[in-house]
């Protein structure tokens, strides 16, 4: 028995928006018969370019069934720009979560909406095929869909990865190939992780950042031993801190100031930062 | 709401009298059946009582051939790994892909340390391949494990042909009976049956006891060791409430039987054919010639069964369904595959499996509530 959330066990027997647009603008099917689940999703946009109808059909199980619902919900109303920024962990989001062996149901509603999408245009049918390699054969999952499925969901198994997107989950012979591409996509998500610093940043990004890193890194150890920090001004590369409690007067807070403060910033945020204490 | 339950192949209700009976095990009678003094060695007689009724439920000559278990999985895994290790030479392992896990599970479990395995096909009725199990027979001895009757479809295979070529070149045939066991009538003593699996909550008994027939002569090798209790086959102080049930619940289902094979058929014919009737687009899955009484299995065309199940059990009605998604694996059932019941299909397999306590109105509910549930996952299916 799944535990479905109340939520997805409201839009599976009291569904939204099922059936056909007349004349759609967009229309996408994916999934198949043999694969155990379909999605076809059919929109309408209005004159300013928003989705002003939008409808389904699904052959599946519960999940795959509210998925549906729940993701025409999410895009009435929406231009095209906004729904495309629609994932699969916000529709499991919108139903208040699914069982993990289910994510793959809310994978199949973010790919029909890619689709339908793509129909509106290009005017042609989408095929998984399109932008992407085939690696399992039984349920036809491409690379480019293991990708978008592992970081979307941060999948680190490749027992999620099938719970996600299938793949993996008929014959088994693809296994080794999914553990290669998914141990080189999380190595990649790793590396990322690394190098904050060389992602462009804004300025509002780089204050919260820098706060971030003082929180999570600095004011533990101060607070330890009864002193703090406040952080005061952030210009270009200088970043200017006030000691309060026990270590404002501190003997060794100039100590601080460089080997912990500066040193984490420089680590975390820029090589070129530079910390000042204002008294 | 009333509970309409039709999932008897999964577990059964406990009979009244088998709970009954096991009441006084589990108050005044609680010693231990090994004891020397009279208020435990006086247990011991009702065990045998127990052996002597599951025995005459299956015909065994003799009911020290019966070995009480905790369960039908137990008495699969004893059979099958300890009949494998208990014998001379490394036997061939031979067996049918649409087998309960309960055998693939050892039988996998004896491929892996070295045993050859066969896994037999079935047609698309599900009737077992004989032709590649004689010529698989001939490779050497085996110990063969092929299903008296299966639990998804009710098919019932030739056990009787399928022994006798086990036996013609030397091998050790075991029968996993836990779905046919108390359905239909049989007489081991008299087939060509090595071992027999049974289960106690298939048959009105609780949960947690089975049995293991085992004829005079065949060696197992023990899976629970330090005790000399069933013989030494089966170490542990005897589950003596549960054993007292089950033995009641096979005499039970021996008078049962006539009952089974005339009303309770009788309802399952009629729930089926209403069903094929009522709703287009389904279909029988298994050979309706050669089935349990109380069992069928439709499919429903472009529609999927765990979504059949959820809104038949909103209306009360318990069955199951042999569809991935309910299971939680990306696969449909697996005997279903080894069918190769269509795609279409497939996925949209319900399983209605009856009981002795089932009545005309839980067929009528049935019929009444299913056709409704079929039309309305058709109008969301993009394939109709």
């Amino acid at each position: 028995m799944w535990d479905y959330t109340d939520k997805v066990n409201e839009h599976f027997r009291n569904p939204h928006n099922v059936g056909k647009v007349e004349n759609p603008d967009g229309e996408g099917q994916v999934g198949s018969l043999a694969c155990g689940d379909a999605l076809k999703l059919m929109f309408k946009l209005d004159k300013d370019g928003r989705i002003s109808e939008a409808k389904f059909q699904t052959f599946g199980c519960a999940s795959a069934i509210a998925s549906s619902s729940a993701l025409t919900e999410m895009i009435i109303g929406k231009t095209l720009e906004e729904a495309e920024q629609i994932t699969n962990k916000d529709i499991a989001n919108y139903l208040g979560g699914l069982p993990k062996q289910k994510v793959h149901c809310s994978v199949m509603g973010r790919e029909a909406l890619e689709a339908a999408i793509y129909n509106y245009r290009t005017g042609k049918t989408w095929s998984k095929e399109i932008d992407g390699e085939v690696i399992c054969h039984c349920f036809g999952t491409t690379d480019k869909e293991i990708e978008e499925a592992v970081r979307t969901n941060d999948v680190t198994t490749v027992e999620d990865l099938t719970n996600t997107c299938k793949a993996g989950g008929g014959c088994g012979n693809c296994i080794p190939e999914l553990e290669a591409i998914l141990k080189r996509i999380t190595d990649e998500i790793e590396a990322e992780k690394q190098k904050p610093l060389h992602k462009p940043m804004t300025n509002l990004q780089r204050i919260h950042l820098i706060e971030d890193v003082i929180d999570r890194e600095v004011r533990p150890a101060l607070r330890q031993d009864g002193g703090d920090l406040e952080l005061i001004d952030v210009d270009s590369n200088i970043v200017k801190v006030r000691f309060r409690g026990a270590c404002s007067g501190c003997a060794v807070s100039t100590i601080t100031l460089k080997d912990v403060v500066e040193a984490r910033l420089k680590e975390n945020v820029s090589e070129e930062i530079v910390v000042e204490e204002v008294k | 709401m009333k509970t309409v339950y039709v999932d008897n192949n999964a577990t059964t209700q406990l009979a009244d009298e088998v709970r009954d009976a096991m009441i006084p095990f589990l108050t005044d009678l609680w010693g231990n059946p090994s004891s020397m003094h009279t208020f435990g060695g006086q247990v011991k007689k009702y065990i045998e009582t127990a052996r002597e009724q599951v025995a005459a439920l299956i015909g065994a000559s003799d009911p020290q051939e019966i070995t009480f278990t905790s369960c039908g999985s137990e008495s699969n895994n004893l059979a099958i790994r300890g009949g494998a290790e208990a014998m001379d030479k490394p036997p061939h392992v031979i067996t049918s892909k649409v087998e309960h896990a309960a055998v693939s599970g050892p039988c996998h479990y004896l491929e892996d340390r070295g045993f050859r395995l066969t896994k037999l096909d079935v047609d698309a009725l599900g009737d077992l391949d004989t032709g590649t199990l004689l010529h698989e027979v001939k490779a050497g001895k085996s110990l063969t494990s092929i299903m008296w009757a299966n639990n998804e479809t009710g098919v019932i295979f030739p056990v009787s042909q399928i022994g006798e070529l086990v036996h013609e070149y030397g091998g050790i045939f075991h029968t996993d009976g836990v779905q046919a066991v108390g359905k239909i009538p049989m007489n081991v003593s008299e087939m060509p049956i090595d071992m027999l699996s049974l289960s106690g909550h298939k048959l009105h008994a609780p949960k947690g006891v089975g049995a293991l027939y085992i004829r005079r002569g065949i060696k197992v090798k023990p899976l629970v060791l330090g005790g000399h209790q069933e013989r030494g086959r089966r170490a542990g102080t005897e589950n003596v409430p549960y054993i007292v049930g089950l033995g009641l619940a096979c005499e039970l289902a021996g008078k049962n039987l006539a009952d089974e094979n005339s009303r309770v058929k009788a309802m399952r014919d009629r729930l089926e054919k209403g069903i094929l009737s009522s709703c287009p687009g389904s279909r029988i899955n298994g050979d309706s010639l050669h089935r349990l009484p109380n069992t069928t299995n439709i499919s429903f065309d472009f529609i999927e069964g765990e979504a059949i199940l959820l809104m038949l059990d909103d209306r009360g009605i318990c069955a199951s369904t042999g569809s991935a998604c309910a299971s939680g694996s990306l696969e449909p059932s697996h005997v279903l595959r080894a069918m190769n019941v269509p795609g279409t299909a497939v996925h949209g397999s319900i399983r209605f499996s009856l009981s002795t306590y089932n009545t005309e109105e839980d067929v009528d509910a049935v019929l009444t509530e299913l056709p409704k549930i079929v039309t309305r996952l058709r109008e969301l299916s993009p394939f109709v």
